[in-house]
């Protein structure tokens, strides 16, 4: 059975899950939420750390107001309500937060009670997406790379005050395959509003899912939170074995306990972290360093106007582009991933220069996704010379990949890096030359072609392949040979 | 001892150099400073090239600036860069800021040279600086008595006459309680006027560094010098400070004064009596005095009490060994920190550390801090309603003057009661300043405080100029230093 996204998962013995995601999500600003620090990933470890960051006796936090305007563009794209707001501490001592707390929004956030609607028409809540700064980042050197068994401990800072936004949905999604559309929809709308770059596998986005089971129209359940989940395969996964692993816990009779859990990518399974009773009492109390965030309206709507259109409305018009086409399951799912990946410009350029549009969202969708910022920094005039080779038959498709890679890897001219590869598209005058050169040796095959066995179009094809090392173009034979037949 | 303004004077004109004045003080220090200990640190090297560099400007026909020369004292929670910044704490151990307090940035700009770091109560928790990891600080009017606290160095260093300048910082009244019982001018400014970028952090939402000095023209200047906006403080205010130094002498004519039974009843008689007889100069000048109740001012140190732990708690958890200054090791991290804060927090700090823990934790913070924060809003309208009546209030600094060293060292409570006057300022967020005036039988200085409405500094300035010109004549201290001199 598949499970239908958006509608109950509750096949599992009558259990219906209920599922909430939060989302951190790190904001594309320059500079860090609090000083200038450079907002960078990968830089050499405790580079980009001042006094502020550093949290140095003395220092104070000043906020970024690019941060705020990003978060406000997160807030506007998911219907939020954007009020005044307040920073807090959140209090708890550990080594990579450099002032043993970590300024949050608490009861005061910049968005409330917005919603995010997903491609199959499911409509997921958001509670709130607030601003708040992130932790420095500890390698645990020796014993199982966890902090209680661990030789000794490296802190990197740059990842310290580098501004978040944490977007919590309400308890409204029913099943892995919506919490994965959630998620992934979410990081399209992040990218989209330019607010971040959504990478979840350079942890720009982190994902917690809240997870319980009930029996459907009861009471909520007791809900576990899962942690650490960095990509949306593991989110699938670990949503899974949580609620497998609750209704065997509340069907042999036992109760669920309120904890934290650690998913284990590994062993496929999650390990309790710590209880309800052990979790911190984070004293939280209004950051006296900072004042209240209150965003004249002149800037709630210049930042309304930054906001561009997005996923769901882009989809619409990729699939217009494709005529009835667009809406099969297939092509919607190809145009959803380019949409994600911010590839629908490309895309539609090609299709205006005259590409085919499943001939450019076919590349788009496969190959151009697999490489997406590189495909966003690609020139599309050069993007769609390579379509327009393979679309004349001058490239075979298995070349044209061959050449995109390449144009993705170092950028160039497409016939240029055809040539290099010796993909030079015989010419009308030698394929025929070919050709004749063919039926002359294969006069039974080309007489039982000519009486209408279609089946040795393959074997002219593939002889003619031979002939040429692999240059031909095998549409362009098929045509060839069919040109003959008459 | 020769007021700052005029020592700026003399450099400005080329009368007496910079190096001259500097070396003087430096001496006094030298001479002087064993018995007082009003200083951590003493910069001679820093302090002569930076006078050496004043004399260069000068001789270079260039303005030094309006504190040209005079030697300032710093409280040592005054981030000061390449120099060790103590809090007088062991926990900071061995560190040195890699920058300036935006203060000290300024002071140099203005052409004064910092001689110092000043004593302090560790963490500027305390009234008596007896709470300093590096011993307690001598009254110099009487040296078996404590200075006031918690900046009882900078208070003593001018008290001394070992700098005609130093600057303090006022959480609950560490810069007024300190000058009254040392008999020298100190002054809270108005929150947000000047900036904390660079002050350590006791509790933010009330800590404000101000001055010290023998005159109020001088704390005046000082104060000119200081404020103003600050990008690198989001609290510090962004507008033009305000300006005092032209109306320090336009008297109190038609001035309408409050004296809150609040800040007078239960202080010490002789003190009251001083707050009396300062009240008659008021009158006498031409202001209207008025005798008047603010009642929820009895509630301040209550909830003062509960939220300036509150934040410290708060702010003193990045002392955990892992980045700088002290570290104890231990088994595993968590070891560690605990190890390192057991070892590097005197008594005092980890007592407010556990208060404040306590009334910010669940269950515990809408009794506690939730309460105290409406008590600060009650405080601020009761100010406010009494500021329709009067332009300055006037009443005590202290309940008594200075007290024996080691006197309440174990009774915190009573130790909490020196900050009585003062900590309703520091609630409400408004400038009060406290002048010598007079002594009590044994010689020992009594403090008159000035309080006004927020940004009505030019006011508190003008009303304690008044009575500075009328005050009892000051005898030098006993621990005076060569550069002691009567204002």
């Amino acid at each position: 059975m598949t499970e239908q996204p958006g509608s109950s998962a509750a096949g599992d013995g009558g259990w219906e899950p209920v599922i909430g995601l939060e989302v951190h999500c790190e904001l594309r600003t320059e500079t860090k939420l609090f000083c200038g620090c450079r907002n960078a990933f990968g830089d050499e470890p405790n580079t980009n750390v001042c006094p502020v960051c550093l949290g140095l006796p003395g220092s104070l936090p000043v906020l970024n107001a690019m941060a705020v305007d990003y978060a406000m563009r997160i807030g506007t794209a998911l219907h939020c309500e954007i009020r005044p707001s307040l920073f807090h501490r959140k209090n708890y001592f550990y080594p990579d937060m450099p002032k043993d707390y970590q300024i949050s929004q608490f009861d005061e956030p910049i968005n409330v009670n917005g919603w995010l609607e997903l491609p199959d028409g499911s409509r997921v809540g958001v509670e709130r997406a607030h601003m708040e700064e992130d932790t420095g980042k500890t390698t645990h050197v020796g014993g199982g790379g966890r902090i209680h068994d661990a030789q000794h401990s490296l802190v990197d800072y740059n990842r310290a005050g580098v501004p978040l936004v944490e977007i919590v949905s309400r308890p409204d999604i029913r099943s892995s395959l919506q919490a994965r559309l959630y998620a992934a929809e979410l990081r399209g709308i992040l990218i989209a509003t330019g607010a971040s770059d959504g990478r979840m596998e350079e942890g720009s986005m982190r994902v917690d899912a809240n997870v319980s089971v009930r029996r459907p129209n009861d009471e909520l359940g007791t809900r576990c939170e899962i942690k650490n989940l960095n990509s949306l395969r593991s989110l699938v996964r670990a949503i899974e074995y949580e609620i497998s692993r609750q209704v065997d816990v509340l069907e042999s009779g036992g109760t669920v306990l309120q904890q934290t859990r650690h998913w284990d990518e590994n062993e496929g399974q999650t390990v309790a972290l710590r209880s309800k009773e052990e979790a911190f009492d984070y004293r939280y109390f209004p950051e006296p360093d900072l004042v209240r965030v209150v965003p004249d309206t002149t800037w709630q709507s210049e930042v309304a106007a930054a906001v561009g259109p997005m996923p769901a409305d882009r989809r619409e018009k990729l699939a217009a582009l494709l005529g009835p086409d667009g809406a099969t399951a297939a092509k919607a799912d190809q145009i959803a991933t380019v949409v994600e990946n911010g590839l629908d410009v490309l895309m539609t350029k090609a299709v205006h220069a005259g590409i085919g549009a499943p001939l450019a969202l076919a590349r788009t969708a496969n190959e151009a996704s697999a490489e997406p910022d590189r495909a966003r920094a690609l020139d599309t005039a050069a993007y769609t010379a390579l379509l327009r080779m393979e679309q004349d038959g001058s490239l075979s498709a298995t070349q044209a990949k061959v050449v995109l890679a390449d144009l993705l890897d170092r950028g160039g001219d497409p016939a240029a890096l055809a040539r290099d590869h010796g993909f030079e598209a015989l010419g009308a005058d030698s394929l025929s030359g070919v050709i004749d050169e063919l039926i002359a040796a294969h006069p039974n095959e080309w007489t039982r072609y000519v009486d209408g066995d279609d089946k040795l179009t393959g074997f002219f094809t593939g002889q003619a392949m031979k002939a040429t090392q692999q240059k031909a173009n095998g549409k362009a034979v098929a045509a060839e040979l069919r040109r003959r037949r008459g | 001892m020769t007021s700052a303004l005029t020592l700026a004077e003399q450099v400005r004109s080329g009368t007496v150099s910079a190096t001259e004045i500097v070396e003087r003080h430096l001496a006094a220090i030298d001479e002087s400073d064993g018995a007082v200990h009003a200083f951590l640190t003493v910069l001679h090297d820093a302090a002569r090239r930076q006078a050496a560099e004043v004399d260069r400007l000068v001789a270079a026909g260039q303005d030094p600036g309006p504190l040209a020369g005079v030697p300032v004292g710093l409280k040592d929670n005054l981030c000061t860069r390449g120099v060790p910044t103590t809090c007088s704490s062991l926990i900071l151990d061995g560190w040195c800021p890699p920058y300036d307090a935006t203060v000290v940035q300024r002071l140099r700009a203005a052409g004064a040279v910092a001689v110092g770091k000043t004593n302090l109560d560790e963490f500027a928790m305390g009234s008596s600086t007896e709470n300093s990891a590096f011993g307690p600080t001598r009254n110099p009017y009487a040296a078996d008595r404590v200075p006031g606290g918690s900046s009882g160095g900078s208070a003593a260093a001018v008290s001394a006459g070992l700098v005609p300048l130093a600057l303090g910082s006022d959480t609950g009244g560490s810069i007024r309680q300190p000058a009254a019982l040392c008999g020298v001018v100190g002054m809270k400014p108005t929150y947000g006027t000047v900036s904390r970028y660079g002050l350590i952090a006791f509790a933010s939402s009330l800590d404000q560094i101000g001055p010290f000095s023998t005159t109020v023209a001088d704390a005046a200047a000082l104060f000119e010098v200081m404020a103003g906006h600050d990008p690198l403080d989001s609290t510090s205010l962004n507008r033009p400070a305000p300006r005092s130094m032209g109306s320090l002498d336009d008297g109190v004519d038609g001035l309408r004064v409050g004296l809150p039974r609040e800040l007078i009843d239960g202080v010490a008689p002789e003190v009251a009596a001083r707050v009396a007889q300062a009240a008659e100069v008021l009158d006498a000048a031409g202001a209207t005095v008025t005798e008047c109740s603010i009642p929820e001012l009895s509630y301040g140190l209550s909830a003062y009490y509960l939220l300036a732990p509150a934040e410290a708690s708060s702010n003193l958890s990045r002392y955990d060994g892992v980045r700088y200054g002290l570290r104890v090791d231990g088994d595993d991290v968590e070891a560690m920190m605990r190890a390192t804060r057991e070892a590097g927090f005197g008594a005092e700090v980890k007592r407010r550390i556990m208060l404040g823990t306590y009334a910010l934790s669940a269950g515990y913070y809408d009794a506690y801090y939730g309460q105290a924060q409406k008590v600060r809003t009650l405080i601020i309208n009761a100010f406010d309603h009494a500021y329709r009546n009067a332009d300055v209030l006037l009443g005590a600094t202290t309940p008594t003057t200075a007290f024996p060293l080691g006197d309440k060292v174990d009774d915190p409570m009573a130790m909490y009661l020196s900050d009585v006057c003062t900590v309703p300022s520091n609630l409400a967020g408004h400038p009060a300043i406290s002048i010598p005036f007079g002594t009590d039988a044994a010689g020992l200085p009594i403090g008159v405080q000035v309080l006004a409405s927020a940004l009505c500094e030019p006011l508190v300035f003008r009303v304690a100029t008044v009575l500075e010109s009328a005050a009892p004549p000051v005898t030098a201290p006993a621990l005076a230093a060569a550069t002691w001199s009567a204002p």
